[in-house]
């Protein structure tokens, strides 16, 4: 098969012009886990739902948000497995930029990076697009950013952004509820109200996951008693 | 006869207040024979970064031309010049990914920061291992003599024309006791808000 006439790229234009394969892949990531991020004046918060499929699993283990560099996280929604390669590759690309000039890679650049791997995977021989929109958030000189990447290798900064199940419904909250002077402790309070808003069952410190990277320049995900003690100021 | 010495070189970087200055003989040998006296060793990488390289000449061109294209491929990806400590990083690893079959220069680089107009001074040996300095850094053929000016006449805290006035009277000095460079100079003073090249005749002989 792999030397055949079928083995190019399995996302081939379709006759009206779409990418079919890229399309489902959206689906994918719109049956996951909703994830959201809110940018503040002086930082960002992201935040995920960790549903588990069964109450045996040992939640304390789950990891969604993910540290890229010192300064940089990200979030994703969809299928674990693909974003752990992405995170991956993002990792080694901020680690090969800070070998070439001893500084932390600026987010826009490595959210660039990350979106065009993403990109090659949509037209790339013999692999799928993935399953997975990232939300990523971090602290540079230019101040605090969030970008959205989506499976097709697109990407956007926004102010507020939800992805997964519920998106629209979190996005339509986020919009009323963003201001432009919003500081991160509101944007934290902002991020967990609208969480809540689509939770099915009762939302606690070990079922969400929250990172926040502020002004300092740390990225950091916060510990399950941290997001109880928000979660306690927003009831 | 070491490569370094090939064709001859003196380079000198030194740090104003708010000013650096960095500049170079103007001979161009192949061993004791001069071919040309009107060749520079300094180059620019944008309005606030120089970089002077000495060493085998043919090795310099090339790697001048590498810096540039990384540099202009930095711009395109990033939207900014680079700073001068990371175009530091970035010649130091240039030149250390060519660890066993190194280029044979020695650079030195002088640089203002864009924001705080801070000088940054910068040198390094042929496998990129840096050296940064508040006062002066030399490269060339004749080092001895260079720092022993360098030491003597540097003084913190110079304005542009006295920065000038002092690099030019230790390159000429200092290279006036080399046979492999000299045939006058040219120095560079970056300021805030304005670069100042002049050409200076020394002993030609």
């Amino acid at each position: 098969m792999g030397e055949s006439a079928y083995s190019f790229s399995l996302t081939t234009f379709s006759p009206s012009g779409k990418l079919v394969q890229i399309e489902y892949a959206l689906t994918a990531v719109a049956g996951g886990a909703t994830s959201l991020g809110i940018k503040a004046t002086n930082g960002v918060v992201l935040a995920t739902e960790k549903k588990l499929r069964s109450t045996l699993v040992d939640e304390t283990t789950v990891r969604k948000i993910s540290m890229l560099t010192p300064n940089i996280g990200v979030a994703y929604s969809g299928m674990g497995p693909d974003s752990r390669l992405l995170v991956r590759r993002a990792r080694k690309q901020a680690q090969a930029y800070y070998r070439v000039y001893k500084e932390h890679i600026p987010v826009a650049q490595l959210c660039r990076e990350t979106a065009a791997v993403m990109q090659e995977f949509t037209q790339q021989g013999g692999v799928r697009p993935f399953g997975v929109s990232l939300l990523m958030a971090g602290h540079d000189t230019h101040g605090p950013q969030l970008y959205q990447i989506d499976p097709s290798g697109s990407y956007f900064a926004w102010k507020a952004s939800a992805i997964g199940k519920n998106m629209t419904n979190a996005k339509t909250f986020l919009e009323k509820r963003y201001s432009e002077d919003m500081e991160l402790e509101d944007a934290v309070h902002t991020a967990l109200l609208t969480l809540k808003e689509g939770f099915e069952g009762q939302i606690s410190g070990s079922n969400i996951e929250v990172a926040v990277v502020g002004e300092d320049g740390k990225f950091r995900v916060l510990s399950a008693s941290e997001v109880s003690d928000y979660l306690e100021e927003v009831e | 006869m070491s490569i370094f010495e090939y064709n001859g070189a003196a380079i000198i970087a030194m740090a104003g207040k708010e000013c650096v200055a960095i500049g170079s003989d103007l001979r161009l040998g192949v061993q004791f024979q001069t071919l040309a006296t009107d060749y520079k060793k300094v180059y620019r990488i944008h309005d606030k970064l120089y970089i002077g390289l000495a060493g085998l000449s043919t090795d310099a061109q090339t790697l001048f031309h590498r810096f540039v294209f990384k540099h202009n491929m930095y711009k395109l990806r990033e939207e900014r010049d680079m700073k001068p400590a990371t175009f530091s990083q970035m010649v130091s690893s240039t030149l250390y990914e060519k660890r066993f079959g190194p280029y044979f220069v020695s650079p030195v680089i002088a640089g203002l920061d864009p924001d705080t107009s801070e000088p940054y001074l910068a040198g390094m040996d042929t496998i990129g291992a840096i050296e940064t300095a508040k006062d002066f850094m030399v490269a060339g053929t004749a080092p001895d003599s260079l720092y022993g000016m360098c030491e003597s006449m540097w003084r913190p805290n110079m304005e542009a024309e006295e920065l000038f006035e002092t690099v030019s009277q230790c390159l000429q000095s200092g290279s006036d006791r080399d046979a492999l460079s000299g045939w006058g100079a040219v120095v560079f003073v970056i300021t805030k808000d304005e670069v100042i090249a002049r050409t200076l005749k020394g002993r030609m002989d």
